[in-house]
């Protein structure tokens, strides 16, 4: 129990003091306060607003807010909007101030905040964190971690489905115009000094009517098929399962139960699976040649998803006619390799939720997992092993 | 048979700013063709004999000085939707008719138009140019864009390539506002969710992408200028698939 000093107006305009007094308790601060009686002058005094009281509770519980450790703001790391939503529940603390004194932080900390896959989820970090109940991964792409061994050590692993599909499906979208419609190559012509008049051979491929066949009918995968619709484009996918048939109606897609088949229709072949051992090559030599010379390729799912090097074979010798990349393996790639200077190549690197509301709700999803793993009660979005 | 194909004036074949050969052979196939130089080179041999002038990206320009070349000219066909680069009356007013080719040209420019809008809110360019810069190292974490899926896009010219961005624009679940000389049927603004803004200025101060797809004509040049740039929010894209 503690004063503070504080002065209340009285109506004649004169100022009197007060003696604020504060209860403490787990749940809130009690607010009262009884007046300081001056020899000969009598005081009369208001109670003051639950304002105050509030603000206090909240400094109070502030302290019994439970730590996570994240990677970094900038850099690599987040944006220093969202931390914002991190501090509302938790203290936080970035990797490199905990390397620096890991005595001061390790057995406090419950949750690990995971974005870009850094901090690294390694044995060496995890064992040093004896109370980590949660790993909360930012994105739906979890390949980075090992699920299996992170929970035999009894800690839950999350990830943000749903929130992120919207902006992917996007990029996947504009990935596929820009290239098609050779966007970027259109750009340096018009803005280089050298140009004098309008080129007139600069020829893109009609994405109107063509045929889009998407690999992986997940959440990400059917709003691109939504998206595409709109388009007239015609649609083929395949999926480890066949999604049902209203799924299907609703945007008008075809099964292909056998891949060659979506591989030899289609005009743009878009890679929305996720990254495990059976998608890691999916796209190789084999899978190439059986697409059209005129195809263009567009990934958004993970680079190990493609076999690199014979994508690169693939567009030297026009065996397909392009590719646009949101995601290689490595991220970034060395300076060196082929498809930095190939020129049917479109690569961006790797911003497919990119944007300042996905990013804000994958934040708050990953936030609302943790909190809800330190108090022991149901987690929304764990992600359990196999 | 060869001798009966009517002459057509075309710009040239090949190089950077005529048509492609491909192309040039649906020509062919009705039509013997002079190159804009060959009639320069020679007007009384070629210019007597043309009935057709093929205009491609605004060239052979339709002028007084070339038509008056051309005294046998029945027709000035112009690929592509605008006229705004022909000189109407004068040209009717010679006894000569005038074709465009609209329809056939409003899935490609709406595709443009969708294309430019994405790679414009997902900073494509910008992407490109650091994911294949000798100097990147790290993966850039302050590229950000705009959300499109549920923004607002509003759309000034409602013709037949306006209407396609709409139906474009739904699949991406944006919120559509149209703004046209005339309001769309019930069944048109339906098919493709859009709401009808009768005033331009709802129109530029809701929307966070503002797309013009209209003509070029007296009415609509210089439509947008200070005043309504200053209207749109400061978070707003204009997307420009009209005329200059």
């Amino acid at each position: 129990m503690f004063a503070v000093g504080n002065e209340t107006k009285q109506r004649s305009g004169d100022t009197r003091e007060v003696q604020v007094i504060f209860t403490l308790s787990r749940e809130r601060v009690q607010l009262h306060t009884r007046p300081v009686t001056y020899q000969h002058r009598p005081v009369r005094h208001e109670q003051p607003t639950n304002a105050l009281a509030d603000w206090i509770t909240q400094q109070v519980m502030a302290e019994e807010k439970p730590w996570a450790l994240f990677s970094e703001v900038g850099e690599q790391g987040y944006l220093e909007e969202v931390t914002d939503i991190m501090k509302q529940h938790f203290h936080i603390v970035c990797h490199r101030d905990f390397s620096q004194n890991p005595q001061l932080y390790s057995e406090k900390i419950q949750a690990m905040f995971v974005w870009n896959a850094q901090p690294a989820a390694e044995p060496s970090l995890l064992t040093s964190l004896p109370s980590l109940k949660v790993v909360a991964n930012g994105g739906v792409g979890i390949d980075h971690l090992d699920v299996p061994y992170i929970s035999g050590l009894g800690v839950k692993v999350t990830n943000t489905p749903g929130v992120v599909s919207d902006a992917t499906a996007d990029m996947a979208m504009a990935l596929l115009l820009a290239s098609a419609r050779r966007v970027v190559e259109g750009h340096q012509l018009a803005v280089d000094p050298k140009t004098t008049h309008l080129p007139l051979c600069l020829m893109g491929f009609e994405v109107t009517g063509a045929t889009l066949g998407i690999i992986g009918m997940g959440d990400i995968g059917h709003k691109i098929a939504r998206r595409s619709k709109g388009f007239d484009m015609k649609i083929l996918y395949h999926n480890r399962n066949r999604r049902s048939v209203e799924e299907e109606r609703a945007v008008g897609a075809s099964y292909c139960q056998n891949m060659d088949d979506l591989l030899k229709e289609s005009d743009f072949v878009t890679l929305a699976v996720n990254l495990t051992p059976e998608t890691t090559g999916l796209i190789s030599h084999r899978e190439l040649s059986l697409m059209k010379p005129t195809a263009t390729l567009v990934n958004i799912s993970r680079g190990l998803v493609v076999d690199q090097d014979a994508l690169v074979k693939a567009l030297q010798c026009g065996t397909i006619r392009a590719a646009a990349l949101d995601v290689t393996h490595p991220e970034p790639l060395p300076r060196d390799h082929p498809l930095l200077t190939l020129p049917n190549v479109l690569i961006t690197p790797h911003v497919g939720t990119n944007t300042y509301a996905t990013t804000r709700r994958m934040v708050e999803k990953m936030v609302e997992s943790a909190l809800a793993a330190v108090k022991g009660q149901p987690v929304p979005n764990e992600v359990r092993p196999k | 048979m060869e001798e009966e194909k009517p002459w057509v004036l075309i710009s040239q074949v090949g190089g950077d700013f005529g048509y492609l050969e491909e192309l040039a052979d649906i020509l062919t196939q009705h039509f013997q063709i002079v190159s804009h130089q060959d009639l320069l080179d020679n007007p009384a041999v070629h210019g007597p004999r043309i009935q057709v002038l093929f205009i491609w990206k605004y060239f052979p320009a339709a002028e007084p000085a070339l038509l008056r070349l051309l005294p046998s000219l029945k027709v000035v066909a112009s690929g592509g939707a605008g006229t705004d680069h022909l000189d109407l009356p004068f040209i009717s007013g010679q006894g000569v008719k005038v074709a465009n080719t609209p329809g056939v040209v409003s899935d490609g420019t709406a595709d443009l138009a969708m294309g430019l809008l994405l790679a414009s809110a997902r900073k494509i360019l910008e992407g490109h140019h650091i994911a294949i810069d000798p100097k990147t190292v790290h993966m850039p974490q302050s590229l950000m864009g705009v959300e499109v899926t549920g923004s607002t896009l509003g759309i000034i010219g409602m013709g037949d390539i306006g209407h396609k961005i709409a139906q474009r624009s739904c699949g991406f679940q944006m919120k559509i506002l149209y703004h046209n000389r005339t309001r769309r049927s019930v069944e048109d603004e339906q098919a493709v969710k859009a709401s009808y803004c009768e005033r331009l200025d709802d129109l530029l101060r809701r929307s966070d992408f503002v797309m013009i797809v209209v003509r070029l004509t007296s009415a609509t040049a210089g439509l947008i200028g200070r005043r309504q740039l200053s209207l749109m929010k400061p978070t707003a894209t204009l997307v420009n698939i009209s005329r200059g």
